[in-house]
């Protein structure tokens, strides 16, 4: 495809975005503003990860892109075929065999290995989003560390309901300044993004912000010494694989509501089957 | 045995197919062709311009034929296009005091030097369908009159002549460029008209309905509403001076608003301002409006909490390619948080019931 630069975006764009990367790797869990394009693809869709891939793809990548943990899922597939076409890089759905995994919702269960890069694709990127709406005011709270107001939300959840009545989107303290929300990924997924041999990107186009946890990053999910924060999932093994370690998808089965629970991540399943 | 959906690449494949045939409609039926578009679907391609923020009718008119009609995935396809095209310069102010009006009035004088241009408004039509448009039919030309040779000056002009109004000095600030760098607030003036030319216009317009109806009320009267062309130049570094590249159509709309002063102003009338490529009066007035409600802190005005008035809350929500994308996202998959939540849920009520 001729017509466009290689990976659509324009140099002086990659550059721009570039710079915010660097930014964000140095203060990690920083929100770095960035001067994000309209893409061809709608906001809200991943155009921040697309962004965030695009300045980070080389010709020789493998590019893995997942969508609720599967590879086959609409909007995964939408993307992957946007950077074929328009970066003709070699893509795969083997968690080892990428070297830029862009995802929505869910980290891979196969462990991360070291030069391998996370792209998250991220709606609201500001932890307090829900508690403060104001953007002037959220950023005065990060920039005095200022989290009391996510303190007492916590506690009241814990007064209220038993239990921290957060399920995905967990919020997690870095390297023991930022305050950060992870996406929206189940918090099953938290403590894969503490001391991980990859490098996680987090593009949020809309909202024109980009953050990062560079390799082996302190990343602790928010709790309470009396509460310590819990990993959770369905109570089953995979109906597939078999595996008790994986997160997993309810799927409703015949009309009488049976249900039955599989991976969320069908490369690891596959694989899993295969042996 | 379940076996985990596959087919996302076809089922897609298959979408784009069916969409295509859709939009054809009837092959019996004529294509409808751009310049068709464009020369009859005018308001259509203007609003199309002016939110899309790029002036070209042609390129307007082949996106609301590829959307389907569908006025904001329009204005979509001309964003993407708009944001890969190289930038040669900037132009220079346009001046709308030299606009060629094809229309132009002011709510506030009866008459004023270059006098008020009806043009063709909608405005005393009586909203009764037109059955002999679904016959085909030429139409009559229009009676013709001489063009005024003469400038057109703002009629908001002969109030500041008098210091009746708030002056409004001219002010050489390049202005910060929304499609090149984060927004970040608060916004200057300038900004914050950016955001809302670019704004979608029933947004635009509830936002000023509802500072009619007395959320942030700013008693505007519309001082002129102007319609025409106006020249663009282009500064030309290796040549030294400007020279003329085009002209384009404009709505200007200046509001005349009452002020009866604050701690920090005199007693005088204020301004509201709207600009957009195009005929767009709806929007430019309601832009002019809303413009007027934004601007409580610089003339020392209370903030009542009215939404026009918040300048985070305007900006933040005014861009329709922003708000589509994101509203329309919850159509995606959501399995993996929806089970987190189901989880929850269900720990919660067992928690609950046996408590």
């Amino acid at each position: 495809m001729d017509d466009y630069n290689f990976a659509y975006l324009d140099e002086d764009t990659k550059r721009m975005i570039r710079r915010a990367l660097l930014k964000a790797v140095a203060i990690p869990g920083y929100q770095v503003p960035f001067s994000s394009r309209e893409m061809p693809m709608p906001y809200g869709w991943g155009t921040g990860g697309v962004q965030v891939t695009a300045a980070c793809l080389k010709p020789d990548d493998t590019l893995k892109v997942i969508d609720q943990g599967a590879d086959d899922t609409t909007n995964a597939v939408s993307i992957r075929k946007f950077f074929q076409r328009t970066a003709e890089v070699a893509v795969t759905e083997r968690t080892q065999d990428a070297t830029i995994i862009q995802t929505r919702h869910r980290i891979p269960e196969a462990p991360l290995q070291p030069g391998q890069i996370m792209v998250f694709q991220v709606p609201i990127p500001e932890p307090l989003r829900f508690l403060e709406p104001r953007e002037t005011e959220t950023r005065r709270m990060h920039a005095l560390e200022d989290y009391g107001l996510m303190q007492v939300k916590l506690y009241e959840d814990i007064a209220r309901h038993g239990e921290i009545a957060t399920a995905y989107a967990y919020p997690v303290k870095v390297e023991d300044r930022y305050v950060m929300d992870p996406s929206p990924i189940p918090k099953f997924d938290n403590p894969k993004m503490n001391d991980s041999p990859a490098l996680m990107l987090f593009g949020a186009g809309r909202e024109q912000r980009i953050y990062a946890l560079p390799p082996h990053t302190k990343v602790e999910s928010l709790d309470f010494e009396d509460f310590p924060f819990v990993a959770g999932k369905a109570d089953h093994p995979c109906a597939i694989c078999g595996s008790t370690e994986s997160y997993l998808d309810e799927i409703i089965t015949d009309d009488a509501g049976s249900r039955m629970f599989v991976c969320s991540d069908t490369s690891y399943c596959q694989e899993r089957s295969v042996q | 045995m379940y076996v985990a959906v596959k087919g996302g690449e076809r089922a897609i494949d298959n979408a784009h197919a069916w969409l295509a045939e859709e939009r054809r409609g009837d092959p019996a039926i004529p294509d409808l062709t751009v310049p068709q578009i464009r020369e009859q679907m005018t308001l259509a391609v203007n609003r199309v311009m002016a939110e899309g923020s790029l002036h070209d009718p042609d390129l307007a008119a082949l996106a609301i034929k590829q959307a389907r009609g569908d006025l904001i995935e329009a204005i979509f396809l001309i964003r993407a296009y708009r944001t890969t095209l190289p930038r040669f310069g900037a132009s220079a102010p346009v001046d709308t005091g030299a606009m060629t009006v094809s229309r132009r009035i002011s709510a506030t004088f009866k008459d004023a030097p270059g006098g008020q241009i009806l043009g063709p408004t909608f405005d005393y039509t009586h909203r009764l369908l037109d059955f002999a448009l679904m016959a085909e039919g030429e139409v009559p030309a229009a009676p013709q009159a001489e063009a005024n040779a003469q400038d057109t000056p703002h009629i908001l002009s002969f109030l500041d002549q008098d210091g009746l109004i708030e002056r409004a000095l001219p002010d050489d600030t390049p202005p910060r460029d929304l499609t090149r760098e984060p927004l970040e607030l608060p916004a200057d003036r300038a900004l914050r008209l950016q955001s809302l030319t670019r704004g979608d216009e029933g947004f635009v317009l509830g936002l000023a309905y509802s500072t009619q109806r007395g959320y942030g009320r700013n008693h505007a009267f519309v001082g002129e509403l102007r319609i025409g062309t106006v020249e663009v130049e282009l500064n030309i570094p290796e040549l030294g001076f400007s020279v003329e590249i085009g002209e384009i159509e404009l709505t200007e709309c200046e509001t005349v608003n009452q002020f009866t002063g604050s701690k920090t102003e005199p007693p005088q009338f204020t301004r509201g301002y709207g600009l957009t490529f195009g005929q767009c009066e709806r929007k430019a007035i309601s832009m002019a409006l809303v413009d007027r409600a934004l601007r409580w802190q610089e003339l020392g005005e209370d903030f009542v909490g009215a939404p026009a008035q918040d300048e985070e809350f305007v900006l933040s929500h005014c861009d329709n390619i922003q708000a589509t994308g994101f509203l329309e996202h919850i159509k995606l998959p959501h399995y993996v948080d929806f089970q987190a939540e189901l989880e929850l849920i269900r720990r919660l009520r067992t928690a609950a019931m046996e408590g």
